[in-house]
């Protein structure tokens, strides 16, 4: 019991640690916000006529959770290059010759980051209430954040599980952009997942993104593609492994 | 009864053999001063001692636990002042402390009287709420000192702890430990390239070069031994008049840049 209590506020102190970094700046939460309003405004106005001719309805509507999961990705992934920063100015060793177990410290960040990146997705979203994205159904809309959440961890933690094995700052970010690419693009943010052809739907159908798309969408305006309990199970599955794997990684970490 | 216990111990990178087969122990409440060149093999001795790194070779135990396969137990064990920078930057110097008071464990109450304590031991108390980053080099470094006797293990690794500090710093700093070695018998052990306070505070000194210890004893001895009157120059002595190259890695030299914008 002890013991429990000692872990949850050394997971507490790391996750607000994160918080505290995130809000003290103020540039990395308004930069982060570029990419994604670009996406929704540049995407959901100059696609908006051929999807509605095509008959699928109002685009923006169909693209806004598409747009908010991937800001979340984005934010989480990117929470990875904090181990590499605390590797590079010091500050790792400092929690790693701690008395404290080493998963222990993996959860605190993954929590922390995986915060911050659902936080920036709340905010793509408030920021498409201003264009023109409705919700469905005001009561179900807030069960749209446990995939946010989910999708959070996931990401978080396969970010940090990178990092670990990584001592190169500027190597970092491309080696993200070059993974978080292909999942954005075959997730079903910007597109449904109906009738694609073959090749295609087999890597949208293995990539976990596209469940936590499809969950966020479909609680925010009831359009889905997956079933809600397979979107879910999936997404728990994912995320379990990930940090999981992140965890382990993480543990072998020198400095 | 030998706190650390060190046995044929080596670290090698690649062909490069930082540590080279040492062997020594320090007793629970001794103040034991390793010293040696740069690139001696000081940093990776402490930082294998301290669970940062896995020896190649040998055998540890501190306070009787092994640190590859007892970190944890290991870890409750000590506490450390790295030799170089380890705070958070973006945290103010009450959060930084406040941050590892509680991943060590220290109750509430105490953490808070230790760190007011302790701000004022390094007189920074003034400036507990400003973000490190503004701070400059010297008061990071106080900051780090105050950090890591703010949970009172039974061994202090101390790694070049005064190492560009002022002389007033310093003598507080060597005071509050010594009181603390006093009242908690808590085992201190440093590097260190001031030799006289090496002489000055230690108990026991081991000198190493080239990964080897060459000499060991009491400071006393070490000057009977190579028949010199003070410990710069038995120092000298013992690990000769030329300068020394230092291997570093990326990352180390990363680390030094920060320093050099810093400070």
């Amino acid at each position: 019991m002890e013991k429990i209590k000692k872990y949850s506020r050394v997971i507490y102190i790391l996750w607000l640690r994160q918080i505290k970094r995130y809000y003290r700046s103020k540039a990395r939460m308004i930069g982060s916000l570029a990419q994604p309003v670009l996406f929704l405004v540049a995407l959901g106005f100059g696609f908006g006529p051929i999807y509605q001719q095509a008959g699928g309805g109002n685009y923006i509507q169909f693209i806004a959770p598409g747009i908010i999961a991937m800001s979340i990705i984005f934010s989480a992934m990117f929470a990875g290059i904090e181990v590499i920063y605390d590797k590079q100015f010091g500050f790792l060793k400092e929690t790693l010759v701690a008395p404290i177990p080493r998963w222990s410290i993996m959860l605190g960040r993954t929590l922390g980051g995986a915060t911050v990146a659902m936080f920036q997705g709340l905010l793509v979203f408030v920021i498409s209430l201003f264009i023109g994205f409705r919700v469905e159904n005001i009561f179900i809309a807030p069960l749209a954040i446990i995939f946010m959440i989910l999708v959070a961890i996931l990401f978080t933690a396969f970010g940090t599980a990178i990092a670990s094995k990584m001592d190169d700052m500027q190597a970092f970010p491309l080696i993200i952009n070059f993974l978080i690419m292909p999942l954005f693009f075959l997730s079903g943010a910007l597109f449904p997942l109906d009738d694609l052809p073959k090749g295609i739907q087999i890597v949208t159908n293995i990539n976990p993104l596209s469940y936590g798309v499809d969950g966020i969408r479909g609680f925010l305006t009831g359009q889905s593609h997956f079933m809600f309990h397979t979107d879910f199970l999936v997404l728990i599955i994912f995320a379990t492994i990930t940090t999981a794997i992140g965890t382990y990684l993480f543990s072998k970490v020198e400095v | 009864m030998n706190i650390i216990e060190v046995k044929n111990l080596v670290k090698k990178f690649g062909d490069f053999t930082a540590v080279d087969d040492i062997s020594f122990n320090v007793k629970e409440g001794e103040i034991f001063a390793f010293l040696g060149p740069n690139g001696a093999g000081k940093t990776t001795t402490i930082k294998m001692l301290t669970t940062i790194s896995q020896p190649t070779s040998g055998k540890l135990l501190i306070n009787g636990f092994d640190p590859v396969k007892e970190s944890s137990e290991a870890r409750n064990s000590f506490g450390i002042i790295f030799q170089d920078h380890s705070l958070d930057d973006e945290l103010t110097a009450f959060e930084n402390l406040e941050f590892h008071g509680v991943l060590y464990n220290v109750p509430k109450k105490i953490r808070r009287e230790r760190i007011e304590e302790l701000l004022k031991l390094v007189e920074l108390f003034d400036r507990k709420n400003d973000l490190v980053k503004e701070f400059s080099g010297g008061m990071k470094r106080r900051l780090e000192i105050a950090r890591g006797l703010l949970h009172h293990p039974k061994i202090i690794f101390l790694d070049e702890p005064t190492l560009g500090l002022d002389p007033q710093t310093r003598n507080h700093l060597w005071n509050y430990i010594k009181d603390m070695n006093q009242k908690e018998k808590i085992t201190v052990f440093f590097s260190t390239h001031y030799m006289e306070e090496a002489d000055r505070m230690a108990d026991l000194i081991a000198v190493i070069d080239h990964g080897k210890i060459i000499s060991r004893g009491t400071p006393e001895d070490l000057k009977t031994e190579t028949q010199t009157d003070n410990l710069e120059d038995a120092f000298l002595k013992l690990t000769g008049k030329k300068i020394r190259q230092e291997n570093v890695s990326g990352l180390d030299n990363m680390r030094n840049m920060q320093r050099l914008w810093r400070r």
